[in-house]
This record gives C-alpha cells, structure tokens and sequence, in this order.
C-alpha cells in the first residue's frame, strides 16, 4: 500500500513536467499572437501520420543512447558532460575506419562499432584518469574535453581525413562507407524508413538495464552513487568504480551517432547533428535515470521534434519547442527534487512509527 | 575538489590556503620573464605581431569577455553554487544586449544585457538554492534553454526587420572610446597630441620597443566597458575580502552551516552571488555585440563562458588569478586573429618555457616532473623547427588543454571554496 502511494508520488515528477511545459509554451504563443489550441492540433494530426512516427523513432535512437550514457554515470554520482565530445570524436573515427577497410557485411558493422566504442571510451578514460590520479573533477575535465574534441574533430576532417576532392564537389566529409557497412531500413511507415539500428538499440538498452540492476557490478555502482563510504566499506574500489563507469559510458556515447551512420549519411560529414550528447543530459533527467523512462523520454522528445517541423508551415516559429523541452527539464527537475524529499520525510516517520511500536511491543512482552 | 561529493570527516578552517601561494612579488617577476621571453623569440623569429601593440589591444579586447564570465563564476561559487551555465548567461546578454541596442541605443542595450544575463541566474538561484537542485543539472540546462530561447527570440523580434532567426539588426549607436594623450596619440580637447609610445614601438628596440607596444595596446581606443572590466578587478577583490558582506558571502560557500550558526542569511548570500554571477557574464554578452560587428550572431559567444570558467579555475577562484588567466587566453586568441607566423612562433616561446621550467625542476630535485617538461620542451622544438605555420584548431583548444595541464598539475595547489557545488538546505545537518 505505502509503495503503492510513493509509486504515484513518483509518478507526479514527469506528469506534473508535461502539464507545467504545455503551459508555459501555451502562454509564450499567445504572447506572440498565435492560437496554442489551433499549434497543439496541427501537432498532433501532423505527429501521428505513419511518417512521423518512423521520423519519431529516428530522432529518438540516438537521443536514448545518449540518455543511457549519461544516466550510467548519473547512477553512481558521476557527471559525464563529455558524451557530447565523446561521440563526435568517435562517429568520426568510425566512419573513416569503416570506410577505409572491407569486411563482410555483419563484420563490417561490428568493426565499425567496436571502433566507435573503443574511441568513446578512450576519450572518456581521459576525464577518468585525470578524476582518479589528480582529483580533478569530471565536470570540469569534460567540458575541457568536448571543446578539445570539437577542434580535434574539425582539424581531423579538415587536414588528415577528407575524402580527396573529386572535381568540382567542395564537400567536406571522410569517404563514403561501402555497402557492407551500412544498415538498411527495417521497413517504411509512410514513404519513410525506419532505420534498423532501433533493433540495435533495444538490445543495448536491455543490456543496460541487466548490468546495472541485475549484476554484482550493477549493484556496486548504484551502492557507490548513493553511499559512497558504505560502498567503500562493503569492499567496493571508488577509483576501480570511477575508471570502469567512465568508460563504459564512453563506450556506449561512441555509439550514439551509429544510427544516423549506418542508415543515412554513411560517412561523417558537417551535416551529422552535433548536440545529442547535451540533449542526452536532459533526457537521462527526465527519464529519470532508467532505461525505460529514458525511452520514454527519447520518443517525447523526438516526437515533439518531429510534430514541430509542421509550426513552421503555419507561421508559428517552431523554437516554441525549445523553450517546452526547456521547461520540461526544469519542471522535472524540480518536482524530482521534491517528491524526494516527500518520499525521504514519509519514510522517516514511517521508520520512527515502526521503531515506537516495536518498543510498545517490548514494553507490553515485559510488563 | 568537490562538485558533488564531499568528505563530511575533517573541513579546513575559512581562508586556509593549502600549498604555496603566488604572492605579488612572484607574479611580477614571471611576467617579467615573459615579457623578456616573447622579446627576444620577435627579435630571433622576426615575427613582430608577437609584441605589436595591435595585438595586445586585441588580447585585451578579447579577454575583457573570457575575464567578465569568469569573474561572474567567481561571485557564483565563493558563494557555494557551481555555475556552468555561464555560457547560457551570455547568449542571453548577447540577444539582450543586441535588441536593446537595436531598439534604444548601445547604453540601454549594455543595460538590457546586463538584466538579460542577470534573467538567467535567477532561474539558476531559485532551481539550485530555493528547490535545491543539483548545480550541474540546473546549470547545462539553462545552456539548453538559453539558446532555445535566444533563437526563438530572434525568429519572434528579428525577421522581416533587417535580421533573422540567427542575426539581429544593426545597434544604433557606438559606446564611447578612449585614447590616453600625450602617451599613445589621443586628442586632448581637439589638440592632437604626440604618441610617444607608438613612436618607441616604431624603432623595433630590443625589449624596449616590445614594452611600449604592450602599454600602448592597453591605451588605444579603449571600450568604456573594458575600463570598467578591469577595474572591476581590484572592486571584485575588495568586496569580497574587506567588506563584511563579501565576508559573509564566502563563509557561505566555505561552510554554510558554520555560517548560518551565526546568523548569516545563507540562501540570500547565494542568491546575491549567482545574480552577480549572471549580471557580468550578461555584460559579456553585450561587451561581444558592441565591440564586434554590434550586431547579435547565433554561436557569437563561441564557448567563452567555458573558457571563462576555466580562467576562473585557473586563476585558483582569485579575482587577480582570473584577470592573468583571460588575459593570457585572450593573448593566444588575438595572435590567431592577426598572424599565422606569430602564432608559430609562440610554439618556440612555449619550448624556451618548458625547457626553462623542467631546468628548473631538475634544479629542485624533482625529477620526474623536470623531465617531463624537458621532454615536451624539446618536442616542441623540434615541432617548430619542422613546421611552417600551425593548424588554427590547435589555437582553438589551446585554453582547454592548458587548463587541464594546470588542474592535472596543480591541483593540489588550487583551493576552491570547500563546500563549492554542495547543495545547502536550511535547518539540516551536513548531508
């Protein structure tokens, strides 16, 4: 009965976000003049065509590995803010590997992966080695890092990994993958694909989910991020914990831009969207740090992207939605931080109530 | 460092400083090095932006915004509350700053910019401080947010009046400019006076020559705003270390529990500082419009709340620390503005000092470290020996790289407040 009641406590932070979000967007559109019933209908009959939804779930691959990568260090009070720096570097470095050898195709795939991998993480262990040997904290190192990465990124394509320009074509990308290392769509809603890297997806949120809450390494994290002295007592290494976390969220931010890699662009170019590792922060917030909040979160996301593009048409600025993801963040938050306090002081007094009928009890056993 | 997790066991006591500190005397004499040091490599390289007045006028142009962000971190986290959302602060102070100029004039758009960035703190005080959400989280997300709003701002106020979803219009006038008579050629009422250091700068003297350039940049055509910039320096370390409010303030980023013990408004403390905090990154923001091309531009602010940051971080959270930290990022920025030789031979500076320090390392006995810059050093040598000119990426990042080769080095002897990042709830115990 009372986890019944906390469940729905808890269920309040993203309800509670939502209804907050669509107010303030409804009152900065009538700020400026529009309708926010005539906007949200135009949305919603735009957002639920087949082809939306393919376009959906698109956007929300990459939005979720990112959630995923951020949240595993979330679980253990570690702020990786270098996922963005992370997967760009790693996109980049994938896609020139990928297209500079020839392997079947299963293989192909998997190489270029493992490289993606092996690169977000590498760059990742920076922040790590720099948190474990000179205690310098992780926020600031990775911040460093992703406006390192950024000019890394750019020098890399610029000078070393350019495909040679062919004629007149003043393109800036790394050459293009061979067939072997590209993913077709998995089907079409509406004339438009839905990429396969979904499947890929699911199966690493799954996996995911198991090692963080259904493994001794899983546990020893999730003990590490809310009692850190305990976890150390109980035989945890906080420095072994940091490395491994750090790169395992870095492996997983190499894969954010995998999706976009294998299914569309096929090399990297200065069309591959940049930011997802930011946006990934505000969606492992609002899912709350679980695999299938952060799903959840991606799809809204992603939906709300897509549902967006039709404001335009109807001379709505479609930025509105920038602000309602805005809001979302902020409202989640908030209302996470104080169902938590909620939920602390109700099982504080259920504690005590606990500890004073047992001492009745004993006081009852004696007399 | 802290930022989130802390050891509850043993706090130092407010204004212990660990490690040796740089006092006064040491600084001056390092600058003096350097200032020899870049000399003799303009005489040897014949590389004459590397001294040129023009480009210390430009360093200090750019660092006036680098050196506002990281001053507003510093207001920010002496008073315990981490600030990364100083980038957000600034794009709000640039779009402010550009609609109120465009709409009223430079002096109101400096005032709107302000208020802009000051908007944007406000909402990080009452996320981290009144609801005690963690500082990161609130901080990324006003970045988000304040870029959001920005480009929707834009696409509202902008288009189809002379700018669009990314750029504003014009700003309708110019702040005021100064030139120091008599010593760099200002006019003094309509007499046009001599420029005696210009004139030095012209005869290409060794150190002499190089001296005159630098003091002549910091007086030529000077923003009203970079002479407000630098004096808010010595104002920024005297109210914070000799007023009782800046006292106040820092005990609560020092140990807000001891504070509020004794009666000190913990909450207002914070309040006051992150406000600070998004007033001056928002003056950034306007500083940007009016010294560029006095329009806003989407992406303008280009990560300088970041770097600001880090100058602040570099600058061991010292008012004084952070000034030589900007000035030092906005040095290696405005030789990549005007120079490709200069900014190759900066590397040859950069292999004398390391080849210097590891010397002097070796000196001291400390064997390791003295090799390790030893080693770099002579890379660096034969990196500039090798090459012609550097890719302008690698200027791009050099602030970021020198701040982590700072933290990894130093970071023992860098001090930030103690309870820096520590979320501070009223009435209850250190959590």
């Amino acid at each position: 009965m009372k986890r019944w009641r906390t469940r729905l406590l808890w269920l309040l932070v993203p309800v509670s976000a939502i209804v907050l979000a669509v107010a303030v967007s409804s009152l900065v559109l009538l700020s400026i003049g529009e309708s926010p019933v005539d906007a949200f209908r135009s949305m919603f009959r735009y957002g639920t065509q087949a082809n939306s939804v393919a376009s959906m779930i698109n956007r929300a691959v990459p939005l979720f590995v990112a959630g995923l990568a951020v949240a595993i260090g979330f679980k253990m009070n570690l702020f990786n803010i270098g996922v963005e720096g992370q997967y760009r570097i790693a996109t980049l470095l994938a896609a020139a590997a990928g297209a500079a050898v020839t392997l079947p195709a299963p293989l192909h795939i998997a190489f270029i992966m493992l490289v993606a991998m092996v690169v977000g993480a590498a760059w990742a262990s920076i922040a790590g080695v720099l948190k474990v040997k000179r205690g310098v904290h992780e926020v600031v190192s990775t911040i460093m890092l992703n406006s390192i990465a950024t000019g890394l990124v750019a020098y890399l394509l610029a000078n070393h990994l350019r495909k040679p320009a062919a004629g007149s074509e003043l393109l800036i990308a790394t050459p293009q993958i061979p067939p072997s290392g590209q993913l077709g769509p998995l089907t079409q809603l509406g004339g438009e694909d839905l990429r396969s890297f979904l499947l890929l997806a699911i199966v690493l949120g799954v996996a995911v989910y198991v090692l963080i809450w259904r493994t001794r390494f899983g546990y020893d994290l999730r003990a590490s991020g809310i009692n850190p002295d305990a976890a150390r007592v109980s035989g945890v290494d906080p420095n072994k914990m940091i490395m491994r976390t750090m790169l395992l969220s870095g492996a997983i931010a190499g894969l954010i831009g995998m999706s976009d890699l294998f299914g569309f662009f096929h090399a990297y170019t200065l069309d591959v969207p940049t930011g997802i590792g930011f946006d990934g922060i505000a969606v492992a917030l609002v899912g709350l740090n679980h695999p299938v909040g952060i799903a959840i979160a991606a799809l809204v996301f992603g939906w709300v992207d897509r549902a967006a593009q039709i404001l335009d048409l109807q001379g709505v600025p479609k930025e509105v939605i920038i602000i309602t993801k805005g809001v979302i963040i902020f409202s989640v938050v908030i209302a996470y931080e104080i169902v938590r306090r909620l939920v602390l002081s109700q099982e504080v007094k259920t504690a005590a109530e606990e500890t004073r009928r047992l001492e009745e009890e004993k006081e009852t056993v004696a007399a | 460092m802290s930022w989130g997790e802390v050891d509850t066991g043993l706090t130092p006591a407010v204004g212990a400083e660990t490690g040796r500190r740089l006092d006064a005397r040491r600084v001056l004499l390092l600058l003096g090095f350097v200032i020899v040091l870049l000399s003799g490599v303009r005489w040897i390289t014949a590389a004459p932006d590397l001294t040129s007045s023009g480009t210390y006028g430009a360093a200090l142009r750019l660092a006036v915004p680098i050196l506002l962000a990281a001053l507003g971190g510093l207001y920010s986290e002496r008073t315990g509350v981490a600030n990364i959302g100083l980038e957000g602060m600034m794009i709000l102070g640039t779009w402010f700053g550009a609609w109120g100029g465009w709409q009223f004039g430079a002096t109101w758009g400096v005032l709107l910019g302000i208020l802009g960035g000051t908007a944007g703190a406000l909402v990080h005080a009452v996320a981290t401080v009144s609801f005690g959400v963690n500082q990161i989280v609130s901080g990324v997300a006003i970045n988000l947010l304040a870029a959001g709003v920005a480009r929707f701002l834009s696409v509202v106020a902008f288009t189809g009046a002379g700018g669009g979803a990314t750029q504003s219009p014009q700003v309708t006038s110019t702040l005021p400019r100064i030139t120091v008579p008599v010593l760099a050629g200002g006019s003094f009422f309509g007499w046009e006076s001599p420029d005696v250091l210009g004139w030095l700068e012209r005869q290409h003297w060794f150190l002499v020559s190089d001296v005159s350039a630098m003091f002549r940049g910091f007086m030529v055509s000077l923003s009203i705003l970079t002479v407000i910039t630098l004096l808010l320096v010595p104002v920024t370390y005297l109210f914070l270390w000799r007023t009782r409010l800046g006292l106040r303030m820092r005990s609560a980023g020092e140990n807000p529990w001891a504070a509020e013990s004794l009666g000190v408004r913990v909450y207002t403390m914070k309040y006051i500082g992150v406000l600070i905090s998004g007033a001056l990154s928002g003056l950034a923001g306007a500083f940007l419009v009016m010294e560029t091309a006095g329009i806003y531009r989407e992406g303008q602010t280009g990560g300088r709340g970041f770097i600001g940051l880090a100058a602040m971080i570099f600058g061991n959270w010292r008012p004084t620390g952070a000034l030589a930290a900007s000035g030092l990022f906005g040095y290696t920025d405005a030789l990549n503005l005007r120079s490709d030789p200069a900014v190759h031979a900066l590397v040859l500076v950069a292999a004398i000092a390391l080849v210097g320090l590891g010397a002097w390392y070796l000196y001291r006995r400390r064997f390791i470290g003295g090799s390790v810059a030893l080693v770099l050093g002579v890379l660096a040598f034969v990196w500039f020996a090798l090459t012609d000119s550097i890719p302008r990426q690698f200027v791009f990042i050099t602030p970021y790289v020198a701040t982590l080769i700072v933290l990894a080095v130093a970071s023992q002897r860098l001090r930030m407040p103690t309870y820096d990042g520590i979320t501070f709830r009223k009435g209850e115990q250190i959590s």
